[in-house]
């Protein structure tokens, strides 16, 4: 709480700044509406965000604001209730008339929010990794999608740590299940049997993982190389962390990858026994750039210097940063004309590279494998060029001969064998 | 082509260097591998290192592993480095000379797990005679992971000189996993394969798979070679007739996209094969059109099913063992059946141990509710937010005291004396006003469920807090590989068992537990004998309430401290002491048993979706209710009454 | 029913309140619909229009809660799963409805026609894609057809509620141990929908669900103004349901059962078909009252019917008063609107000195302790103070 007064005062600080530039005469304020949880179960990831978005907005102002106005954000609570999501971003659309939206975290409260984006023709940008199958006229997706996070982290269990068994251990929700299907898929591909997959999911905040580690053991015992890719989500990561250090598990005998834990969910944890697992990403908070060193010393300085930083958070600076420079390259911040503008938009990520936004609105980023160290951060191992974000995977039948680009065919969800379009609005 | 050379030159290049150059040379010649090392290139440097002979070349390959070797980016040489702080000292590979410098001028290099593991394989000829018995660990280690035939005789020669038994004895068992695999000799293997009988460990039966490892295949006459079955193609016919396809031994079938883009491709005056365009909206007149243009010779012939039975019927589907010795493979077949057998009644009892541990978990949750419920019949929908209370506890104290086995002593009687406390006010303020309206209190405990969980959340934060146990309760109990059970589970069995003792004793061997016992059957006359039963009620909630308390340190221990943690239990709990039968510590105790041991039972039936047990549990209590609504063991007193 | 032995007054000169509420409903209807963006004033936004009919469906589902805990007694924590599967069975017509017109649209530029197959495998593949399945599961049979979903709005919940209910009143299963009974039921079905194999999208749900086949046309302003009048609607014909049946001579049985179920079984009444009567028929109309919800929610999904929802219910009803139908249709009103605005940062936070108060963290706490003291102190709610207020004057 006393963190936020300090922040408050640094933001009061930034507008004086900024005095000069809001005292003109703004016919219309720039409004930035934030829509994530601020309470309920998603809170515990998304308030995160929320501050990213302020601390943002603050930087912006004092930087002289974008085309000479004030940047304003609207924030509000959807409460993690998906359906407050299509409400609330209805809200700030129609009432409070934002330009753009920055927000959502789980992928069922994008898809509350979508078909009033489309309806109303808003813009927001959705910054957490999702399973993909997805690209709305009204959405720029800059979180990683299936091929910019689990398939590099597959292939380098198969080629680098040569895994011959696969344990995908899941959340029983979409991303989990969309993400290990497309895995299936490509690990069968890759020539991998489908016996030696095996596929779990459990509940939210499950705790009782014993069977199911001891499962993953039994995996072993025809002697192949046994990996997990784990797509566990929030709390769960924690018995299950615990499950596998007290099982005695090193990432020598069974290495673990996971999609959803980052620096965050770590400090939630011990991790002085599970040195050595892994994770994929975009980002992590120990990228060696001057950038994150900037980005990380600000968000600290902002919010105290316990907290740390992690991917989602990137995706919204670049997110961010990127919609700043296309408003500024439209002149405007009518939703259509920023929409042309953002296509081809370059902005530096924190990692290193560029980040470039692709017609089909995903962005091409680099992927990060970190091994987990005994202080709860990431040590980057692998960094790949930038890969670019595929909308709709290649590796399931129905999806492959979809595409998705907005700029030329103009449609989201183009056929590429039957040459037509499917929809022009998303299916939600 | 170029490369090639490259390489051949390098080849050369490194042999005659390695007679007479230094591991700086070396690693100069491969300096891209060894800067960006992966598992499939990284070979050429190990193999060079190794047959160098150089003495640094092991400490060399261990300092890598570790990630303490760094590039010097301006000169691109290898050094070894320690850091402190932002300066290193770092010490030249050879000659050892060292030196100090800052950070900047030098790149780390991160060799992944992959390759930490060939280094690990490279390195073991070198400890597994090193006088230190951490390195011959490491040795062992690598080659319990990774065997090769080639350590089979290092190893064998490093026998002898072994003075530490428990080494000596992991030894003698990789000889034997390793000989089972490679040994030169069938009556060595099979008397290895043999000696494996009794050993169910994962590592045994790996070796055994391996040797029986086999690939699936399909011919037209009867196989050669070692063949472990023949399949019947009939039990997968999709399959097995995609093996056909790829063996290039029969047509692939057209799948349904294929028709309609050849019947597009072929369309002539709004016509195909025949069929008007507007009939094509029917899949018989699709396959009509498309066998026209199949018997025109435009399009290959649609594979119908009958097609397909005739050519699995005249091919032959084995599996070939890649082992071509029968006797070693029979012997371990043979071997790998015995073992499987026990392995299967270790399983399921490991599987017993699961639901004997979640068993306790449920009944220390559910114990306290069992008191408040069960004694007093009050519906406590906040017990959820004590067992919250006392995690958090235990995490409060752990932030003031580090020390972790004194931090859980001082831990578990604090979290009872503030649930204790907690429960007592409440007891004071709210639920005394309610013992009337059962229904009520329900509502009212509701109510303070989800501010105590709110005002959780605003002090703590969303975010999971740790609670980590001590070390002597992190590990496992192993009993084989597949009898484990990790001691903080133990410990939870261990907690439940004193709880529920401990509850036994003080309700049926003090005063108190008369009292208790005496206010529960009738209040009125409890009261006139001198008991009061304010007092009575009010110990009775608080002593509930400590226990969901020291409850909740155990739970934070083992799974995760949250807010919400407490709402994971709470409709369990409730089930768990409705099924129980209400009133009774010993119905909480089956109730605990009946729930953890079917929830495992159901798990075990489908393991891939523990949601899917969950459910049918539920479904499960449900059904259970309606043919004993008292539970199982029936209540007597006040809960009675209702 | 039996009004020829007993002379009594008219229905509404009895129950003056449902003349009042009615009249105030139907007040407060035009004035919305005349503010509302579809008649061009717009004073009214069309997500406020949108809140206000969620908030219609609330009291008409807490109308029912009302009658089954507040007149008969039995404090059931299941009736938002029957809300949850009304709205599942409406959700279903209205995302195949509208993936089919998609389809069509998409697959009639093809020069050859589509199979029926083909028609099928793209509606599965669009809705069930996004769960990594294009099988359509076989409780989809019917999607296609609005008539039948729209009795299974009404069926499901029915015979839900009746199997489940004649189970457990025929072991005489009652007071707390039905609450449990009944919340473990939300819990089954709830944990059950959260499985993508449960063949309702899982963890994803419906969505869309605002997007009604046919009325593409015509914006949201104005379906959104259809459903809030329906909702009216319904809550007008569900309250002059309720206030007929607890009205009459059957009322009074039910809540003699709710007083003393012993002495009324003695009485020779057979106590079970009374609860059963009246568990079905709330059932039902709480599954009406899902199915006007979720088009104006836009996504239902198994969160929706955890258990805590059905608690939240019995909150609502307990603020407002029970045993008064009016007190539910108060308490649900005004607590699910006080906790959107609360909750939406709509109330200005309070600076302590030391602490800043704000309403997003607080509020739960606040509603927690409210509900403490209205059932200590207020255990008749709102609706009671209204009592006091009008035997007063």
């Amino acid at each position: 709480m006393k963190l936020v007064t300090k922040y408050t005062l640094g933001a009061a600080a930034a507008a004086l700044i900024a005095g000069s530039v809001s005292a003109q005469d703004c016919a219309d304020p720039i409004k930035v509406g934030v829509l994530h949880s601020l309470s309920g179960t998603m809170a515990i990831s998304e308030t995160t965000l929320k501050d990213t978005m302020e601390l943002l907005i603050a930087q912006q102002n004092a930087a002289g604001g974008l085309l000479g106005c004030e940047i304003e954000a609207v924030v509000v609570d959807p409460a993690s209730d998906w359906p407050l999501f299509a409400e609330k971003a209805r809200e700030l659309l129609t009432v409070s008339e934002v330009d753009v939206i920055f927000g959502s975290w789980t992928s069922v409260s994008r898809k509350s929010a979508l078909p009033v984006l489309e309806e109303l023709n808003g813009l927001m940008f959705y910054p957490v990794q999702y399973e993909g199958e997805e690209s709305s006229k009204n959405v720029f997706y800059t979180g990683a999608a299936p091929n910019q996070q689990a398939i590099p982290a597959t292939d380098y269990f198969l080629e680098e740590l040569g895994v011959e068994k696969f344990a995908l251990l899941g959340t029983d929700y979409v991303y989990p299940r969309t993400t290990n299907n497309i895995l299936e898929q490509y690990l069968i591909d890759a020539g991998i049997p489908e016996e030696n997959i095996f596929v779990n999911y459990t509940p939210f905040g499950h705790s009782d993982w014993s069977t199911i580690v001891a499962d993953v053991v039994e995996l072993g015992a025809d002697g192949s190389q046994v990996g997990v890719i784990s797509t566990i989500n929030g709390d769960a990561n924690i018995g299950f962390y615990k499950e596998l250090a007290a099982a005695g598990i090193s990432a020598d005998d069974i290495p673990v990858v996971a999609f959803s834990v980052g620096e965050e969910e770590l400090s939630g944890l011990d991790t002085s026994n599970l040195v050595g697992h892994l994770a994929a990403w975009n980002y992590f908070q120990s990228a060696d750039t001057e950038a994150n060193a900037e980005w990380v010393a600000a968000w600290k300085e902002a919010m105290g210097e316990e907290r740390v930083t992690n991917d989602p958070m990137e995706a919204h600076y670049i997110g961010f940063n990127m919609w700043v420079n296309a408003v500024t390259d439209a002149g405007t911040t009518d939703v259509d004309a920023v929409r042309e503008a953002m296509y081809g938009q370059e902005f530096p990520n924190l990692t290193g590279g560029t980040a470039v936004m692709l017609p089909n609105h995903h962005l091409a980023k680099p992927v990060l494998i970190g091994e987990i160290t005994a202080d709860g951060q990431f040590d980057i191992i692998s960094q790949t060029e930038e890969v670019p974000g595929d909308a709709w995977t290649d590796f399931l039948p129905e999806s492959a001969v979809l595409v998705s680009d907005w700029k030329d065919l103009g449609c989201g969800m183009y056929n590429t064998e039957t040459k037509t379009c499917v929809q022009l609005t998303s299916n939600y | 082509m170029i490369r090639v050379l490259i390489s051949l030159t390098w080849l050369l290049a490194s042999v005659s260097v390695a007679a007479s150059q230094d591991v700086q040379s070396i690693l100069q010649t491969h300096a891209e591998e060894v800067a960006k090392p992966s598992r499939k290139s990284v070979s050429v440097v190990l193999d060079d290192l190794v047959a160098s002979g150089l003495p640094q070349a092991p400490e060399f390959l261990e300092q890598w592993a570790e990630r303490n070797v760094w590039r010097n980016n301006a000169t691109g040489l290898f050094v070894i480095v320690t850091e402190e702080g932002d300066d290193l000292t770092f010490r030249d590979i050879d000659s050892g000379e060292t030196g100090t410098a800052s950070e900047d001028g030098f790149t780390q290099l991160r060799p992944n797990g992959g390759v930490r593991r060939v280094i690990g394989t490279a390195l073991v000829q070198f400890q597994l005679s090193d006088p230190d018995p951490a390195r011959r660990q490491s040795a062992l280690d690598s080659i319990a992971r990774r065997g090769e035939a080639s350590q089979l005789e290092p190893l064998v020669a490093s026998l002898a000189g072994e003075d530490d038994p428990a080494l000596r004895a992991r030894k003698e068992q990789l000889i034997t996993f390793l000989t089972a695999r490679f040994g030169e000799d069938t009556d060595a293997r099979v008397a290895a394969i043999e000696s494996l009988s009794a050993d169910t460990s994962v590592e045994a039966r790996a070796v055994l798979s391996q040797i029986l490892s086999a690939n699936a295949g399909v011919a037209t006459d009867t196989p050669e070679g070692n063949i472990a079955r023949i399949l019947d193609p009939m039990e997968d016919p999709t399959a097995s007739y995609g093996q056909l396809v790829d063996a290039g031994l029969a047509p692939p079938i057209v799948p349904v996209g294929a028709v309609r883009s050849a019947l597009e491709a072929n369309i002539v005056d709004g016509r195909v094969g025949g069929v008007p365009l507007a009939q094509l909206g029917d899949q018989d007149m699709r396959n009509m059109a498309y066998g026209a243009l199949a018997a025109d010779g435009t399009v290959p012939p649609l594979v119908t099913q009958d097609d397909i039975t005739v050519a699995l019927e005249n091919a032959v589907f084995f599996e070939r063992y890649s082992e071509e010795d029968t006797t070693v493979t029979d012997a371990a077949r043979a071997t790998l059946d015995a073992i499987e057998t026990r392995v299967g009644l270790e399983q399921t009892f490991d599987l017993a141990l699961d639901g004997l541990s979640l068993a306790s978990i449920y009944f220390l949750a559910a114990i306290g509710l069992a008191i408040t419920f069960g004694q007093m019949g009050v519906i406590n929908m906040a017990h959820g937010e004590f067992i919250m209370m006392g995690a958090y506890t235990g995490y409060v104290v752990q932030l003031f005291v580090p020390d972790y086995t004194v931090s859980l002593l001082v831990a578990l009687p604090l979290a009872f004396a503030v649930t204790f406390g907690a429960g007592v006010a409440m007891e004071r303020l709210v639920i005394r006003h309610l013992y009337h309206r059962p229904l009520e209190t329900l509502l009212a405990t509701f109510g303070i469920s989800i501010a105590l969980q709110q005002i959780a959340k605003n002090i703590f934060g969303t975010q999971a807090r740790p609670l980590t146990s001590p070390d002597w309760l992190g590990g496992a109990l192993v009993i084989s590989d597949n009898i484990q059970i990790s001691y903080i589970r133990i410990a939870i069995f261990v907690f439940a068992l004193l709880f529920l003792c401990l509850l036994l004793f003080i309700l049926n061997r003090t005063r108190l537990g008369l009292e208790v016992r005496a206010v529960n059957q009738n209040p009125g006359m409890a009261a006139s004998m001198g008991i009061n039963p304010d007092r009575i009620n009010m110990m009775t909630f608080g002593l509930g309430s400590g226990i969901a308390g020291v409850a909740g340190v155990g739970i934070g221990l083992y799974a995760q401290v949250t807010s919400e943690m407490g709402a994971n239990y709470i409709v369990q709990s409730f089930m768990t002491v409705v099924v129980g039968g209400v009133g009774s510590v010993f119905g909480t105790l089956a109730g605990a048993g009946l729930i953890g041991f079917l929830q495992k039972g159901i798990e075990w039936l489908n393991p891939s979706n523990t949601l899917a047990a969950q459910t049918y549990m539920i479904l499960f209590i449900i059904l259970f209710i309606q043919f004993r609504p008292k539970g199982i063991v029936a209540p007597k007193g006040r809960a009675a009454a209702d | 029913m039996t009004k020829e032995h007993t002379p009594r007054t008219s229905f509404v000169a009895r129950n003056p309140s449902v003349l009042y509420l009615l009249m105030a409903l139907g007040l407060f209807t035009a004035v919305v619909a005349v503010l509302s963006e579809a008649t061009g004033v717009g004073l009214i936004s069309t997500s406020f229009v949108k809140t206000l009919g969620k908030t219609l469906c609330l009291c008409l589902i807490a109308i029912a809660m009302d009658v089954v805990w507040g007149y008969c007694g039995i404090l059931s924590l299941g009736h938002f799963a029957f809300f949850g599967i009304g709205g599942y069975a409406i959700g279903m017509w209205l995302m195949y409805a509208r993936t089919e017109i998609i389809v069509a649209e998409s697959l009639a530029g093809q020069v050859i026609p589509p199979t029926p197959q083909e028609i099928s495998d793209a509606i599965g593949n669009q809705i069930f894609g996004v769960v990594g399945s294009s099988e359509f599961p076989l409780i989809w049979a019917f999607a296609d057809s609005l008539f039948i979903q729209l009795a299974f709005v009404v069926l499901v919940p029915g015979l839900l509620a009746l199997i489940f209910g004649w189970l457990a009143f025929r072991s005489r299963v009652t007071g707390v141990y039905l609450s449990i009974l009944t919340q473990a039921m939300t819990l089954a079905l709830s944990l059950y929908l959260f499985q993508n194999d449960s063949g309702l999208r899982g963890n994803n749900g419906l969505s869309g669900l605002q997007n009604v086949p046919g009325l593409a046309d015509s914006g949201q302003d104005v379906v959104s103004l259809a459903f809030f009048l329906a909702s009216a609607l319904a809550l007008a014909l569900g309250y002059l349901l309720f206030a007929w049946i607890t009205d009459s001579k059957l009322g009074n049985i039910i809540q003699a059962i709710r007083d003393d179920e012993s002495r009324v079984r003695f009485l020779g009444y057979h106590v079970e078909s009374y609860k059963l009567f009246v568990f079905t028929i709330t059932a039902i109309v709480a599954g009406i009252a899902g199915a006007l919800y979720y088009p104006q929610a836009g996504i239902i999904n198994p969160a929706e019917i955890a258990p805590i929802a059905s608690i939240y219910l019995a909150v609502w009803v307990a603020i407002g008063g029970r045993g008064r139908l009016y007190g539910a249709v108060i308490g649900a009103a005004l607590v699910s609107l006080l906790s959107s605005w609360f909750t939406g940062g709509g109330a200005p936070s309070i600076n302590l000195g030391f602490y800043t108060i704000q309403w997003v963290d607080w509020w739960l706490v606040l509603l927690g302790g409210t509900f403490v003291l209205v059932t200590l102190f207020a255990p008749k709610g709102i609706g009671g103070l209204f009592d006091k207020l009008v035997r007063k004057s």
